[in-house]
């Protein structure tokens, strides 16, 4: 235990004498936290949407086919009562769901007038957008072709409501984006550069040669780091909370806890990267290239996963940041309970103990 | 019961192309107690010999043990009980001296306090900079911290990997002195050094060259077993005056010794008049010979030829 102990309070004096990297770490993330507030634009493509259809006549069936037929929809499914609407947007797949009143072209025919209801997901809000800019020309398309050819101007008017992000904030789906890349960048970045570091000094050498269980080194280099990402974690939670003005409708204990969780899947993925770099300049460019990229481009807060070819798509499971975004989006953004999140978690868990156990079993005990 | 003993150690690197031989079936014994001295240039194998006795490398072929505890099967043993001092700098630069000992103390098992006395000597010494970070300490003085660290658990035997080498004169022959006294205390050292003068101050070396032991013995006998003698030239025009003797047809070597060209002759010629005869039709000035006893690097330098 003494062992233990003075082995984390030496790493916390590595950490806490090396001031530029020390500063560099607590400000990033406010730093990136309040650039990345403003958003990008993405395309769409193939957006699962699901109808509930209560008119269930010629011209709501005309509406969905011409939905289906253009290249950003995909209808997915059908449901039948208005509580399925809140149920097909927790499963994660559904961007947009449009309701059709009972007599919607009865009432087109009679008074010239109905109206169609779009709702979208809109913790993604420029996605949100783009789909209801994209539905609602197509339904104009429609109202056109009605009109072509008569005297009488029918009328066919979107009601447009967005879920959980009523006033289209963008920085919503950015907080936890930067929240994954952060706590990829600082938990597993630094934790491999710092057991590097020891080979490259010549540290390891002696301590290989003294009775330290590698297990008990492995868990001390880590502790500070998984310590040092919490702060973070907090940090970026206060910045968008007080200057951003991001919700947390959610459990903050869950919030919490679900990063610490993340925080030890990205320490181990550093602990497994310093078992098989040699020097922290490889060992940096090792981080950066294989977590940095894959969490900016396949961690779905830039680029919407389901607009991906498939294989894109495939790869982007074994990203722990597409799970950790999907899970802070949920709890955060969406106030989502545990039990809506707990598969998110489960992959998470699952990765952390196979990197751990890989990293582990890879533990040089010798030199080379 | 030897502390050390290695039999017939083969360490290579590199693919099969360019295979360097580190260790070239090297074998030796070190007493309880005893301060070993291991002797040669840089590459010659010192640094792979010291990493497999302290259990960081594995040897090829061969075996060694150490406080009877074989280097490979009972490697966690003899982590316990070795003390090793790599050659460059083991210790945290970002640390001060207190708390490196410290940690070092610490991860071995025991506090600087149980084990004061031993590394009294050195720290003493060290002590007035003990805020001091590591990094901002002289050569001299990272060398007597890390010499502590690697004492502060009382290690049985005690490894030290070119512990002078950077460090200035003085330091150097402060460090000898610190040795002995840690080998009055029932240690068993094994050090290495390319300073062939440092070797009278083992009780028994062995000189390596290209992963091969060449010679192991006290460093009296080494010399004594030197037959041939020397003679000690100098002149104005030194580096003229080597090229010169080594064309000299009766040179059997010659080497710069500081101020002074050993010269070896391949007979014994006690005549130095022929030589000086030969410098001066050479236009050699101020020439001074001498006959001088042989020291190690005259030993070494006549074994590396015989290699």
């Amino acid at each position: 235990m003494k062992q233990f102990i003075i082995f984390v309070k030496k790493e916390f004096y590595h950490i806490f004498r090396d001031r530029k990297s020390l500063l560099i770490i607590i400000m990033m993330p406010i730093v990136q936290i309040i650039l990345f507030g403003f958003a990008l634009t993405n395309e769409i493509k193939n957006s699962n949407v699901a109808v509930l259809d209560n008119a269930k006549d010629e011209s709501s069936r005309a509406i969905i086919q011409r939905l289906d037929a253009s290249r950003y929809f995909n209808i997915s499914r059908n449901i039948s009562t208005q509580r399925d609407i809140e149920a097909a947007f927790k499963s994660g797949t559904i961007r947009l769901v449009v309701v059709f009143q009972p007599g919607f072209r009865q009432s087109l025919l009679h008074t010239n007038h109905a109206q169609v209801q779009l709702i979208a997901d809109a913790s993604d809000p420029n996605t949100a957008t783009t789909v209801i800019n994209y539905a609602s020309s197509i339904i104009r398309d429609y109202q056109k072709e009605m009109n072509a050819g008569t005297e009488t101007s029918y009328l066919v008017t979107p009601e447009i409501r967005m879920l959980y992000n009523p006033q289209l904030k963008g920085t919503f789906n950015f907080v936890p984006g930067v929240m994954a890349m952060i706590l990829i960048l600082i938990a597993a970045m630094m934790t491999s550069v710092a057991i590097v570091r020891e080979k490259e000094i010549n540290t390891m050498e002696v301590i290989l040669v003294s009775p330290l269980r590698p297990l008990l080194f492995i868990i001390s280099k880590a502790i500070p780091y998984i310590f040092l990402s919490l702060v973070n974690v907090i940090t970026i939670l206060i910045v968008s909370y007080t200057i951003l003005d991001v919700p947390i409708n959610g459990s903050l204990l869950l919030l919490l806890a679900e990063s610490l969780l993340f925080i030890i899947t990205a320490v181990s993925l550093g602990l497994m990267i310093s078992t098989f770099t040699k020097t922290q300049q490889e060992a940096q460019m090792f981080s950066l290239m294989a977590l940095m990229l894959p969490t900016l481009l396949l961690g779905g807060f830039m680029f919407p996963i389901e607009s991906m070819p498939l294989p894109l798509q495939f790869m982007s499971n074994i990203v722990p940041s597409k799970w950790y975004f999907l899970i802070v989006k949920d709890v955060m953004i969406k106030g989502l309970g545990f039990s809506d999140v707990w598969k998110e978690s489960l992959v998470l868990l699952g990765m952390s103990v196979l990197l751990l156990t890989i990293s582990f079993k890879k533990f040089k005990i010798r030199l080379s | 019961m030897h502390a050390i003993v290695v039999n017939n150690i083969v360490k290579t690197y590199g693919a099969k192309k360019e295979m360097i031989k580190a260790l070239d079936d090297v074998s030796f014994n070190v007493q309880q107690g005893e301060l070993f001295g291991i002797i040669g240039p840089d590459g010659a194998g010192k640094t792979s010999l010291f990493r497999i006795l302290t259990t960081l490398l594995l040897p090829e072929q061969g075996s060694a043990s150490v406080e009877g505890f074989d280097v490979v099967k009972d490697y966690k043993e003899i982590r316990k009980r070795a003390g090793y001092m790599p050659g460059k700098f083991s210790g945290y630069q970002d640390l001060t001296v207190e708390e490196n000992l410290e940690f070092f103390a610490t991860i071995f098992n025991t506090s600087i306090k149980a084990n004061y006395d031993l590394v009294k000597d050195i720290y003493i010494q060290i002590e007035p900079f003990k805020d001091r970070r590591a990094g901002k300490l002289s050569g001299g003085m990272k060398q007597k911290l890390a010499l502590c660290c690697a004492l502060i658990h009382k290690p049985a035997v005690l490894f030290l990997d070119e512990p002078t080498t950077g460090v200035d004169a003085v330091s150097r022959k402060e460090f000898w002195v610190m040795l002995k006294d840690l080998k009055k205390q029932g240690i068993t050292i094994l050090v290495s050094t390319p300073y062939m003068d440092e070797a009278s101050m083992c009780d028994r070396v062995a000189l390596m060259q290209s992963g091969k032991i060449m010679s192991i013995d006290t460093p009296e006998n080494i010399i004594r077993n030197f037959k041939k003698p020397i003679w000690s030239v100098r002149a104005d025009e030194m580096y003229r005056l080597l090229n010169d003797l080594k064309q000299y047809p009766n040179t059997e070597s010659c080497n710069s010794f500081g101020e002074f060209h050993h010269l070896v002759l391949k007979n014994d010629d006690p005549d130095q008049h022929k030589i000086l005869n030969y410098l001066e039709e050479h236009e050699h000035k101020n020439i001074s010979i001498k006959t001088t006893k042989p020291n190690i690097e005259d030993c070494f330098m006549q074994l590396m030829e015989h290699h």
